[in-house]
């Protein structure tokens, strides 16, 4: 990149540019290979049966799609579709409650005048970058002392404080909620809490898509917390199975069935990555910093 | 109809206020707040299980298990060093790739199309880590195709061993990190930088200042505060790091504990209920997570008024 041209008119200019150009195009296209490539070894393997995997790597899919997709569905040791179905309950949930109730937060941190509002502004400011691990401990604690051990409750319930979540609903609010709004629901006899659930929240509903699938996509993949949680066989996330399979014995590898089942817990958030990307690409520039 | 003007103000809304912000703080306090003082309190008590069943404890002991874990043996200050490089091998490559890229897709000269690199490049942020590690750890083994690639390119007789292998060890799970946030770091800095007035380019194209020169003199300069955040939030995500290091290194307990970082080593005391050492850990990490945060506290703050000052400066 350190070629400068003596000249920065048109033609030297244009020449420049395309050879500028066609470096961009080949690192980019490098580096994407490179991020895609484990991807590209997942989906081959799935389709490949132990003794082929074994035998070493392939360019071309094999035809053990279904003998594979069957062995991880079927094992009474993993319980993939359980696992599958407990991600899904706990992350939905919290997904729900998290988006709302930040949400509702944040609106009344940017619409009302309290005394304690700058106070609580701030402080959910300081613990946002606060890790969950430093507190597992008590939490664990209290967990046993609620009696709530393999419940889905503890996972679930907490997302009501997200402070990220938060702040991201309050950049936005900032950007595009004028308090007019508020003000002509009031003079139309609108109740706080109905303007807030009919009027407001169809508004933030951009905002409310991006961070939903955001926390839906941090909670299943989850395991720290739901580790230290769940004991109970039926109860396990997929996360926790998966390292279940990672630490199972050698001799019982069957290979087809590991890529198999990291095929499961991966593919279906990639393609509604997909299909969602312009869209949350954006909600991560608006959220994260502004300017 | 110069009649006054209507005092809607007299009703008072704060009472919303505070109701609307309420479940929030009850949750956090209830699951948060309580279980951090109770970490706090457990701390300073003796309290374990010997052979997985017999209970000891609990009982006050002061500061003993702060002692315990500063001891030379404890081996908290190598999981910390553990951290720091594997974060440090990740960051840079990442850092160094990001501010390439968001200066190549903002460019306004190149006009690159860049849709669909940015998805690609965002792609692994939402993978599972604990999927992602078993991935590579399945690609990394010795029958996996890196192997057999590396095999036909050397034409080495026998695999090599990554995971018997420190650094070869510690690399994967710096790639792995890498892989999975450069994009999202890209996507940040690009935001940062399509902040940037763009009138500054302007001028600076038509006084023929080459590429490099606007990236060093213009655009790195006014990132900088953001720069310093995506430095500042990576490192509290660094110390964090968890889910993809247990499932590369046999529970952290491979090639001699040399890639266990400090949340593992946490996770071994509150697995074994070593609920006294685990305590004691915790804090410490609180301390360190806490320091780290109440910076980036005061880089948004400070986020918040700079770029009000700029588009004041460059008003078209």
């Amino acid at each position: 990149m350190a070629i400068s041209p003596d000249v920065v008119g048109q033609k030297g200019g244009k020449a420049f540019l395309n050879f500028r150009r066609v470096i961009c195009y080949t690192v980019l296209t490098l580096i994407c290979i490179i991020s895609l490539f484990p991807f590209f070894v997942l989906i081959i393997n799935m389709t490949r049966s132990n003794s082929d995997i074994q035998k070493g790597f392939a360019l071309l899919p094999g035809k053990y799609l279904i003998d594979n997709f069957k062995t991880v569905l079927l094992n009474s040791e993993w319980k993939m579709i359980n696992s599958l179905k407990n991600s899904f309950i706990i992350a939905a949930c919290a997904s729900l409650l998290s988006t709302y109730f930040s949400a509702l937060t944040a609106y009344a941190i940017h619409v009302y005048e309290f005394r304690l509002k700058k106070f609580a502004f701030t402080f959910i400011l300081v613990i946002m970058m606060i890790p969950a691990q430093v507190s597992a401990l008590g939490f664990v604690n209290l967990i046993k002392r609620m009696d709530l051990f393999n419940s889905f409750i503890p996972l679930i319930i907490p997302s009501i404080a997200a402070p990220a979540t938060f702040f991201f609903m309050k950049q936005y609010m900032e950007s595009s909620l004028p308090l007019d709004i508020v003000e002509a629901a009031r003079i139309d006899g609108s109740g706080e809490f109905r303007t807030f659930n009919s009027l407001i929240m169809p508004i933030m509903k951009p905002a409310i898509a991006v961070q939903m699938i955001f926390t839906f996509v941090s909670n299943w993949n989850n395991y720290f917390i739901p580790a230290l949680i769940l004991s109970d066989k039926n109860k396990k996330t997929l996360p926790i199975v998966i390292a279940l399979i990672r630490s199972a014995d050698y001799a019982k590898f069957d290979m087809g069935a590991v890529y198999m089942s990291i095929g499961i817990s991966i593919l279906p958030v990639a393609l509604v990555y997909l299909f969602l990307s312009k869209f949350i690409i954006r909600g991560i520039a608006i959220g994260s910093v502004k300017g | 109809m110069s009649a006054l003007p209507k005092k809607r103000k007299s009703i008072s809304y704060a009472k919303w206020g505070y109701i609307f912000i309420i479940p929030f703080f009850v949750v956090f306090a209830i699951f948060n707040l309580i279980p951090l003082a109770s970490t706090i309190y457990k701390s300073f008590f003796e309290e374990y299980l010997v052979m997985g069943y017999e209970q000891i404890g609990p009982t006050f002991i002061g500061l003993e298990n702060y002692e315990a874990v500063f001891a030379a043996g404890s081996g908290l200050g190598k999981y910390f060093l553990n951290t720091l490089i594997i974060w440090i091998l990740g960051f840079v490559p990442q850092i160094f790739l990001s501010l390439l890229f968001a200066s190549w897709f903002t460019d306004l000269r190149l006009k690159l199309k860049c849709g669909v690199y940015k998805i690609i490049i965002y792609l692994p942020n939402i993978i599972m880590a604990a999927a992602m590690g078993m991935l590579f750890f399945t690609m990394f083994s010795t029958n996996g195709p890196i192997n057999s690639i590396y095999m036909n390119i050397t034409g080495a007789k026998s695999p090599y061993l990554f995971f018997d292998n420190m650094w070869a060890q510690r690399g994967i799970v710096s790639l792995i990190n890498f892989l999975m946030w450069y994009g999202n770091t890209t996507i940040m800095l690009m935001a940062a930088i399509n902040g940037i007035d763009t009138a500054l380019f302007e001028s600076a194209q038509i006084d023929g200042a080459t590429p490099t020169k606007i990236f060093t003199k213009i655009t790195l300069p006014l990132i900088r505060p953001i720069l310093l955040y995506v430095l500042v939030t990576s490192l509290i995500g660094g110390i964090q790091m968890f889910d993809v290091p247990q499932i590369l290194t046999a529970d952290g307990e491979s090639v001699n504990r040399t890639s266990m970082t400090v949340v593992m080593y946490l996770n071994k005391h509150l697995y074994s209920k070593n609920y006294g050492m685990a305590g004691a850990v915790s804090v410490i990490l609180f301390f360190v997570a806490a320091i780290l945060s109440i910076l980036v506290f005061f880089m948004m703050k400070e986020r918040d008024v700079k770029p009000r000052k700029t588009a004041k400066g460059v008003k078209k």
